[in-house]
């Protein structure tokens, strides 16, 4: 701890708190019961929380009184733990948070430390398109899984199966360029890990031909279902002041009628020379959410289309030393670069002291990472501002004062995701 | 001769028996981190588990055999899977799915048990992070083998 720059408070307690103090940890709220109060409680195993969620609901009849979220069944300890790794390495951590959008984390990650180290400016274009480009995919994966499980829920088993099918599609993609399905760990700090395998945009080319047609399928499947639209339309209601109170971001905010989206307000990486639109509603009900997630499928694929069209050829990886590995076949062939590939892959690279906070626009909504470096080759601290965490404290608003049967679908209309909110 | 007659038909029904159970493992639905989202596409068309009689996963604990335990355990969950397999019935059997679930995985710290064989008995292990559904239709290959050919299971199942 000695070597910790003097800008950081000195370890130990925070001021102000009594180090003897007996803390007690508060049990969650007791629901105290009413007259004609039935205490309830949803979860930690329930079909429809979206994983390891637990809602105790205070009903009265089927009207829903209290609504008290207890999270944290899933902690990991992943931000403690990206402290004991090197940069590269915590990034495989930080993949398993939001492990429906793993590529946005990385990607908010990687950009933070590049900050760090001052070689913003000299990512490479193609390693940026890159990175545009797979967290476009993911964005369209990542709403593939929530329009089948948030139908799963209302009890419309066929578009899971449409859904999934489009996912797969992208997922070969993703695994033929990356070696992994989930959690890939493709962005490194400096550019991205290895370019694309020969064939790779051909096999995009015909994702993207026959895009619209299964876009048009997910459509059909639902948009205009009465079933559907009857569960839907006026349920669960956030309203634009509200929605920007209690921090909501991504599809949640902008269903409310607030358009805010970190890729057009602080254009990272390429974002800037796209042209691409953000969906917004101003109903603020899960109809609203529904229609805008499935905009942003349409407009995600829009950026992929552009990217595909103006990528460059190049190196995917920054030229410094220091931060990339050798290329492969100079590690066969000179001693320098198996003893420089040795000690970047043994002692990782030092980033100088400095705290950075650094926020993408992932499938949920803003994915920001707050680092703090103290010159060392691991994090000194990594917190994670997560989505779907923000987004889900609004259950216990819209909740109260409805049905009981409606608060599976307003769960499913935030879309958390519990490896984000647990950590 | 009327008690081998006796043990003939026994073991015809037992074959029976373990034929019509290794051809409908249900399991629960009980999704935990990562590896729940490979699980939750292996009944969709192109892994379709239905193929092997599995495809009706079952999210009350009383009317499922098998449990995948997808994911890392945290101490705040192991007490539940604990309990989730206590209420389910017997016969009853385990895939601990993906490093987390097996081992701790990466998650060597605080908050993660190490392994939920910790807390229940595990009959196949799938390694990955995650499996890839392809994975874990295997392990549930593995475990219809265990059934037929005289692991748990048959009309002794519950002695």
């Amino acid at each position: 701890m000695s070597n910790l720059p003097d800008w950081l408070p000195a370890a130990g307690n925070p001021p102000g708190i009594d180090p003897q103090a007996v803390v007690t940890p508060t049990a969650p709220e007791v629901i105290a019961r009413g007259d004609n109060e039935m205490v309830l409680s949803m979860g930690p195993q329930h079909p429809s929380t979206h994983g390891v969620l637990q809602v105790v609901l205070g009903i009265d009849g089927e009207e829903v009184v209290r609504a008290e979220p207890e999270i944290g069944y899933l902690h990991t300890g992943i931000e403690k733990s990206a402290e004991n790794l090197f940069w590269n390495q915590a990034l495989t951590v930080i993949d398993r948070m939001d492990y429906l959008g793993p590529l946005t984390n990385n990607f908010a990650f990687c950009l933070g430390v590049e900050r760090l180290l001052g070689i913003t400016d000299r990512i490479p274009r193609r390693a940026q398109q890159l990175r545009v480009l797979f967290a476009e995919m993911t964005r369209i994966t990542s709403h593939c899984i929530w329009l089948g499980t948030h139908a799963i829920d209302l009890g419309a088993i066929s578009p899971f199966f449409y859904a999934v099918d489009l996912r797969e599609n992208i997922l070969d993609l993703i695994e033929a360029a990356s070696g992994a399905r989930m959690n890939p760990t493709y962005l490194r700090v400096g550019g991205i890990n290895g370019d694309l395998p020969e064939g790779w945009l051909e096999r995009l080319d015909a994702l993207i031909a026959k895009f619209p047609a299964r876009m048009r399928e997910l459509r059909d499947l639902l948009q205009t279902n009465p079933i559907w639209t009857d569960r839907e339309i006026d349920v669960g209601v956030i309203s634009a002041e509200d929605a920007v109170a209690w921090s909501l971001t991504g599809p949640a905010l902008r269903a409310s009628g607030v358009a805010y989206d970190l890729r057009k307000a602080y254009p990272y990486s390429t974002y800037d020379e796209y042209e691409f639109d953000v969906p917004t509603r101003t109903e603020g009900d899960s109809y609203a959410r529904f229609l805008v997630r499935l905009d942003e499928m349409e407009e995600a694929m829009r950026i992929i289309r552009q990217v595909r069209k103006k990528l460059e050829p190049g190196a995917v990886m920054v030229d410094d030393p220091s931060i990339a590995l050798p290329p492969k076949p100079a590690i066969a062939l000179s001693m320098e670069s198996l003893i420089h590939h040795f000690k970047l892959v043994s002692e990782g690279f030092r980033v100088p002291a400095g705290d950075v906070y650094s926020a993408v626009e992932g499938p949920r909504g803003e994915v920001g990472y707050y680092i703090v470096s103290n010159g060392d080759n691991r994090p000194w601290r990594v917190r994670t501002r997560p989505a779907s965490f923000y987004n889900l404290q609004a259950i216990k608003k819209i909740a109260t004062g409805n049905l009981i049967a409606d608060v599976v679908v307003m769960l499913g209309s935030l879309d958390p995701v519990f490896g984000e909110v647990d950590r | 001769m009327e008690m081998s007659a006796n043990s003939l038909f026994l073991a015809k029904l037992d074959e029976a028996a373990r034929w019509a159970q290794s051809s409908s493992v249900w399991p629960l639905t009980m999704g935990l981190a990562c590896c729940a989202i490979e699980m939750m596409v292996i009944p969709a068309p192109q892994y379709d588990i239905s193929r092997i009689g599995s495809e009706v996963f079952r999210s009350s604990p009383r009317q499922a055999d098998l449990m995948i335990v997808s994911g890392r355990v945290s101490h705040k969950m192991a007490p539940i899977v604990r309990r989730l397999y206590d209420q389910m019935a017997e016969p009853k059997w385990v895939i601990s799915m993906g490093a987390c679930a097996s081992s701790g995985g990466v998650f060597d710290n605080y908050a993660i048990l190490q392994g939920v064989d910790q807390v229940i008995p595990v009959d196949v292990y799938v390694p990955g992070c995650p499996p890839t559904p392809d994975g874990l239709i295997y392990a549930i290959n593995l475990i219809q083998q265990q059934i037929r050919t005289g692991g748990r299971g048959g009309i002794l199942a519950r002695a």
